[in-house]
């Protein structure tokens, strides 16, 4: 049975290198749960809850990209823009997690390496390119829109590189890994470019109903406000 | 000022909310059902034959899901995926659930209250 998994399955990757990218994931979390809480607060914690949501339901929504090859969004950089890096991080990681566990979809020995790749590794990158040119994303919407699809392109692709890392480490099959590599690499910046539509319409619909709720935005603002 | 914002954040979350119902629940029925990217690669050097990977490729060593019996697996109801609209919203629904709680939990209290207005 053809399945739409979306996600590295078990078996890919050895199992110490399972191992390995499931403690580098625990030790990634741990440290997005510290960070996470100096960004949550009464109105930031419901939408980052519904970014989660909203980046469930983008994932589902698989796209072509190649002839019989197709994509989703992996919505790091998505979350970082409106909610911050930490609590983007933990968005698709619980993301990962349901997925994995509700709906059979990657792996639960893959878990680890899924969570480093897309939810740590992804949307770092993700955000690092948006705090980059933050100051064009803060001068005009279509600044903005652009900032958001160049993160989310970057975001893809980092994301591809982080399993090409793993299968470097730990794969399974004779490939050659240079072929694997460009391939991979390849189809995920096709797959970035939808990512990066989807990003930028989001982001753009967001902070034109709610500028003050994107994170990306209102960064460096009061971000230290006191109140007692 | 604060309860025009708290009001039109009200319909801003239900908007959101109600997008991500509607792209799991109706948008889900036109996703493209070819392999994704990662899929498509570590399956080349292999060609399907009667569901059967024949040559040789990394996907060759990909194991079945230990939950692939599970209710909701592959984004389907019980193995049907007429259903995949529901299945996808109760993931989002599930979603919403575990990581509304999460993030509220780890929230900073009492700080900026948004909903301080009468």
């Amino acid at each position: 049975m053809t399945t739409v998994a979306m996600h590295a399955s078990d078996g890919l990757l050895d199992a110490p290198t399972s191992v390995l990218f499931g403690a580098v994931a625990v030790a990634g979390l741990a440290v997005a749960v510290a960070g996470s809480r100096r960004d949550l607060d009464d109105r930031t914690a419901p939408l980052a809850g519904l970014v989660a949501a909203f980046v469930f339901a983008v994932q589902m929504i698989n796209f072509p990209v190649l002839p019989g090859v197709s994509g989703h969004l992996l919505g790091g950089a998505l979350a970082a823009i409106l909610v911050g890096p930490w609590v983007g991080a933990l968005c698709v990681s619980v993301v990962l997690v349901l997925q994995a566990l509700l709906f059979a979809d990657g792996g639960l020995t893959a878990l680890g390496a899924n969570i480093t790749n897309m939810a740590l590794l992804g949307t770092a990158a993700g955000f690092g390119v948006a705090m980059l040119l933050r100051r064009l994303a803060t001068r005009s919407r279509a600044g903005l829109v652009g900032v958001a699809f160049a993160a989310a392109l970057v975001n893809t692709v980092v994301a591809a590189c982080g399993f090409v890392l793993e299968y470097a480490i730990g794969g399974q099959g004779a490939v050659s890994l240079g072929g694997f590599a460009a391939a991979l690499v390849g189809v995920h910046v096709l797959i970035g470019i939808g990512e990066g539509v989807i990003t930028a319409l989001t982001v753009g619909a967001v902070a034109g109903a709610r500028p003050d709720l994107v994170y990306l935005l209102r960064r460096r603002a009061p971000l230290r406000e006191v109140t007692s | 000022m604060r309860a025009v914002a708290g009001r039109r954040g009200a319909w801003f979350f239900a908007g959101f909310a109600v997008v991500a119902l509607l792209i799991a629940g109706l948008l889900s029925y036109v996703a493209d059902s070819d392999p994704d990217g990662l899929d498509s690669v570590t399956q080349q050097g292999c060609t399907e034959t009667g569901g059967e990977l024949r040559g040789s490729c990394p996907a060759q060593h990909a194991e079945d899901h230990v939950l692939a019996n599970s209710p909701l697996a592959d984004y389907a109801v019980g193995g049907d995926d007429a259903f995949t609209g529901i299945a996808g919203v109760l993931g989002v629904l599930a979603t919403l659930v575990v990581a509304g709680g999460l993030f509220w939990v780890l929230r900073r209290r009492g700080t900026r209250a948004g909903r301080d207005d009468p």
